[in-house]
């Protein structure tokens, strides 16, 4: 299955953790909030995604599977 | 004008007689009263009582023979959304949405001060569509508009005509209040506040159960499409976009209102711009886009027109702005407004929308940065798709079509000169604003 990184933009209050440990994927804007790539999470960087997920301060990270 | 097409309705009235309804199918207004705003008593001699159809989904096919779609802004297709909240599970709770944020608009306030019983039958016809047994009617905390639709809910309530008590929800003076998840989230008891969706309103909306929202004009529509059928629907509008819709009008010369019009009419007959000159036209609202004269002038109100131009019919906005004014300063004016609506919930929004206004203002008072254009453009991608409504991209679209409508203006504000003959403000800003900012219910 293809999973895909979303963000909640309500929630996400910008720490930027998940970009230091995503860059392939998260990259920050100029106001320090996540851009997320459109491209599904390559396996390779299946387990950081997850990191990055699970370490959200703010909780506002998943992986959401094909709709 | 093509020969008239007469439908008939006939129903038992609420006080035992039998009642005849006639309405001319091609005759606009059809929804407004020509005079007087209409008490019950009017109401049920031109239309007639609520024509129950005895249980749920019964109206569903009526009403996607009719081909209506939602008067909100968004144009989806009434019946979609009716069977899409009929299928869920649990039971529905039905929404009338007649909190029109949109300060250029005001054709939701003048149908339910109008004709507030066709708004309610609606409502009571969804219900029994859906199958709801919750009906909530969301509406600006105008006093004089609630006590009055109050009052119209009182005598229905002694004529025995609603099956399912309505309460009334106010709404706070807000652009985004009638945004829907910011609807559900009021009429739970909170904060008007827009929701990170999935999942969508007809899912889990309102305490969670699924629930329909409708347009206040789109209820009202639906209650004469059950009245007087499909193809008395039909015989204004174009195929693809049948049947009429509430527009407001704000004419060049400062003239204007809220009419009803066909759908397909000539936006140079409704705005009168082979009479009156106009620097450029707006569509749909603030959310909506900017035309040249020319490209308005060759074009009729309807989506299939609009849509190729990135603009919309939306919510039926209509302004023709005066030859005389600016409409790079117009536009800073109604983008400031903007930014202090936002939410100020998701980070772009609240980072990107500030700082695209206040660059739009700079340029507007032609002491912009050399870097101006570039900056708006960048900010304008950053935002796009990055927030948990709307907001965000409907302000980029009207900001997009400003600097493209308003490209010669552009430059002449960089080399410090501006067009502009009269700096009276053109387009309405609520004189509140932001006094409310804190305030969201």
């Amino acid at each position: 299955m293809n999973e895909r990184l979303r963000v909640n933009p309500i929630l996400c209050t910008g720490h930027g953790l998940c970009a230091e440990l995503l860059p392939e994927q998260i990259t920050l804007d100029e106001w320090g909030y996540p851009m997320l790539s459109d491209e599904p999470v390559p396996q390779k960087l299946r387990k950081l995604a997850r990191r990055a997920v699970t370490d959200c301060p703010a909780l506002a990270l998943r992986l959401a599977g094909d709709r | 004008m093509t020969a008239a097409v007469r439908s008939i309705a006939t129903g038992s009235s609420v006080f035992g007689n039998p009642v005849t309804a006639t309405v001319e199918a091609t005759r606009l207004p059809r929804m407004l009263p020509t005079e007087q705003p209409m008490d019950l008593q009017s109401h049920l001699q031109v239309h007639g009582p609520v024509l129950y159809r005895g249980g749920p989904r019964m109206l569903i096919h009526t009403i996607e023979s009719a081909g209506l779609t939602g008067r909100g802004g968004a144009a989806f297709p009434t019946h979609r959304k009716l069977a899409a909240v009929a299928g869920q599970k649990g039971v529905p709770v039905v929404v009338g949405n007649g909190a029109e944020g949109e300060p250029a608009s005001d054709k939701d306030k003048t149908l339910l001060w109008s004709s507030p019983h066709l708004v309610l039958d609606g409502l009571q016809l969804a219900a029994e569509t859906v199958g709801a047994r919750q009906v909530h009617l969301y509406v600006h905390r105008n006093p004089r508009l609630v006590q009055r639709l109050e009052s119209a809910l009182g005598e229905r309530a002694r004529a025995g005509l609603d099956r399912i008590t309505v309460s009334m929800v106010t709404a706070p003076a807000r652009f985004l209040a009638g945004e829907e998840s910011a609807l559900a989230s009021r009429v739970e008891g909170g904060a008007a506040l827009p929701r990170f969706t999935p999942p969508r309103i007809f899912e889990r909306g309102v305490n969670g159960a699924p629930t329909l929202v409708q347009n206040v004009e789109t209820l009202a529509h639906l209650a004469l499409i059950s009245r007087y059928g499909p193809a008395w629907f039909r015989a204004v509008g174009t195929d693809a976009e049948p049947g009429s819709m509430l527009t407001t009008l704000r004419l060049a010369n400062g003239s204007g209102g809220v009419v009803e019009t066909a759908i397909g009419t000539p936006i140079a007959e409704l705005l009168r711009l082979n009479e009156q000159r106009a620097g450029a036209v707006l569509v749909g609202g603030y959310h909506g886009a900017w035309l040249t004269p020319e490209q308005a002038g060759r074009l009729t109100l309807s989506n299939a027109d609009l849509r190729p131009l990135g603009a919309a019919v939306g919510a039926g906005v209509l302004a023709a702005l005066p030859a005389d004014r600016c409409g790079l300063v117009e536009s800073a004016r109604v983008v400031r407004y903007l930014a202090l609506e936002s939410a100020g919930q998701c980070g772009p929004c609240l980072n990107g929308l500030p700082r695209i206004a206040a660059a739009l203002t700079q340029l507007a008072d032609c002491r912009a940065t050399p870097t101006v254009r570039d900056d708006l453009r960048r900010w304008s991608g950053l935002i796009e798709r990055r927030g948990a409504c709307h907001h965000p991209d409907g302000t980029v679209r009207f900001v997009r079509s400003a600097l493209t409508v308003f490209a010669h203006e552009v430059a002449l504000h960089e080399a410090g000169r501006c067009s502009a003959v009269s700096f009276e403000p053109f387009l309405p800003i609520p004189a509140e604003s932001p006094a409310s900012e804190e305030d969201w219910t």
